[in-house]
């Protein structure tokens, strides 16, 4: 009988820095503060930490991280590749470490100084040798060097298809940054985005503007796993994982899976959502509020179609009726997002997601929030859970 | 470059735009790879692509400017008459100028330190 995640495990706690665009600190020593900070959140000492699992891109070794925060002896250790792909597939590595008791207390974090640091917005370099970089081989002898360029090939063909405006993205990132305006967190705290300023941005990747790129944001955020049954003890009200999972379908490529059939659907996305859905039970009118991973705006609106909010080409009237506002039918990075609020690779959504659960979000809507939807990176690898109350 | 896609740049360097075929299968192939995913063959070929086909994507570069290019860059997704795609650049063509399904046809550029790229022009444009 194959072992259901259904349930098994559950986030105990969560962890932040502060988010800066020079943190002016080692990216090692933000993960090691946002460990302690999760720790210290969940209730469980550093020394109780038994597991680790971060994203390949990060460059802070699992055993460097457990010498410096003083975890106890490691059981299981684990990294994830492609990026933004990678946020919920760390959960994915923690909940099954937990359900098959090779590990007790997994933290997973993501730690960067993605603006003073390595910029992810500064380019594809690199010796041509390994399968990954041959693939960039494609395309930066063009100038496609960056995310934005990558994305805007499918949004483009995406907005011709089913008639989405720049008005629409525009109404997705000052949704977000109205969520922000409330989180002091945020890189949006106090800066007020209107579709005037949305209109007349600095384009940078037709059809995409500056404000439907995500920040680039010093900082780190950690997330406690651990058994559903032990979460049920431990200081903070338990975000239950009710189903994760990790997804790549065929034709599938890291940013650029520009030769299936179809590029106004993000498939991969589609099979997170199945998954997720048969693992819980559950169905799309279950979900309460999401946190959609937002590298761009175009992807909030082919994810509320991935995942079955509406029908194919539909995401543009859930947009412009304020479906993802905090008062709507899907109140979405209520944080602000990595648009909105700091670009941490998603690990961030995951925490606003477990805020949600918890009713402590700066922007928590009126309604009961029973479940929520995390997602990971688009256009690449990458996963999907649901968190729900215990 | 490597030792699964130098091939597809020497033909380029021969001014030809190259696109893997199964021998297997014969099914096309792009970007190219070693083993065909539907018959599962290591075996392949190549054929020379005509050049011609029609803009399936686009999309216009403008910032950040990276040295060695010119912006605006057009950058477009072809459907290849033989059935397979291919991203590229779209050279002589305003940024007004792009559509999606307009005909193109492909051409050689050559960098000032001699490396050929294939690129396309829109079709019948000199």
């Amino acid at each position: 009988m194959p072992i259901s995640l259904k349930d098994e495990a559950a986030i105990a706690g969560i962890g932040l820095t502060d988010f800066s665009k020079q943190s002016g600190v080692s990216e090692l020593s933000l993960a090691v503060q946002c460990i302690k900070s999760a720790c210290d959140d969940a209730g469980i000492s550093p020394g109780e930490i038994d597991g680790l699992v971060t994203y390949t891109l990060d460059s802070s070794d699992e055993v460097e991280v457990a010498r410096a925060v003083g975890a106890g002896d490691l059981s299981f250790f684990s990294q994830i590749n492609y990026g933004g792909g990678a946020a919920v597939g760390t959960i994915a590595q923690a909940a099954m470490a937990v359900a098959t008791g090779q590990a007790t207390n997994v933290v997973c974090y993501r730690a960067m100084n993605g603006r003073s640091g390595k910029r992810m917005g500064q380019g594809v370099s690199g010796d041509i040798s390994s399968s990954d970089l041959i693939h960039w081989s494609w395309y930066t002898p063009y100038g496609m060097l960056i995310p934005g360029s990558w994305i805007a090939m499918v949004a483009n063909k995406y907005m011709h298809r089913y008639g989405v405006t720049r008005e629409d993205l525009g109404r997705v990132a000052m949704s977000q940054r109205n969520h922000a305006l409330r989180n002091p967190r945020a890189y949006g705290y106090g800066k007020p985005l209107t579709m005037e300023q949305y209109l007349n941005s600095k384009q940078i990747a037709e059809p995409l503007c500056i404000y439907d790129f995500c920040q680039e944001t010093d900082g780190a955020c950690a997330i406690m796993v651990t058994s559903a049954e032990r979460a049920r003890d431990l200081k903070q009200k338990p975000a239950i994982i009710r189903a994760v999972t990790q997804a790549s379908s065929r034709g599938q490529e890291q940013m650029t899976s520009y030769y299936r059939d179809e590029l106004i659907s993000l498939p991969e996305m589609e099979l997170a959502a199945k998954r997720i859905y048969d693992m819980s039970g559950l169905g799309p009118n279950d979900i309460d509020a999401a946190c959609l991973y937002d590298a761009f705006t175009s992807e909030i609106i082919m994810q509320l179609e991935s995942f079955g909010f509406c029908g194919a080409g539909e995401g543009k009237y859930l947009v412009r009726e304020g479906a993802l506002d905090i008062d709507g039918r899907l109140p979405n990075n209520t944080h602000g997002g990595l648009i909105s609020e700091g670009y941490i690779h998603g690990m961030n959504n995951i925490a606003e997601g477990v805020r949600l659960i918890r009713c402590d979000s700066t922007s928590q809507p009126e309604k009961l929030v029973e479940h929520v939807l995390v997602s990971s990176g688009v256009g690449v690898p990458t996963g999907a859970m649901i968190l729900g109350r215990c | 470059m490597g030792l699964d896609n130098a091939w597809w740049w020497e033909m380029a360097a021969d001014d030809k735009l190259g696109i893997q075929r199964c021998q297997g299968c014969q099914t096309l192939r792009h970007p190219p790879r070693p083993m065909c995913g539907d018959c599962h063959s290591l075996e392949w070929d190549t054929v020379e692509a005509s050049g011609k086909g029609s803009i399936c994507s686009y999309t216009v570069l403008r910032h950040p400017q990276f040295p060695g290019y010119e912006y605006p860059l057009v950058i477009v997704l072809v459907d290849l008459e033989e059935g397979t795609r291919v991203t590229s650049q779209l050279v002589g063509c305003e940024p007004e100028d792009v559509d999606f399904g307009l005909q193109v046809e492909m051409l050689i550029q050559r960098d000032p330190d001699g490396f050929k790229l294939p690129v396309f022009k829109l079709a019948g444009n000199a």
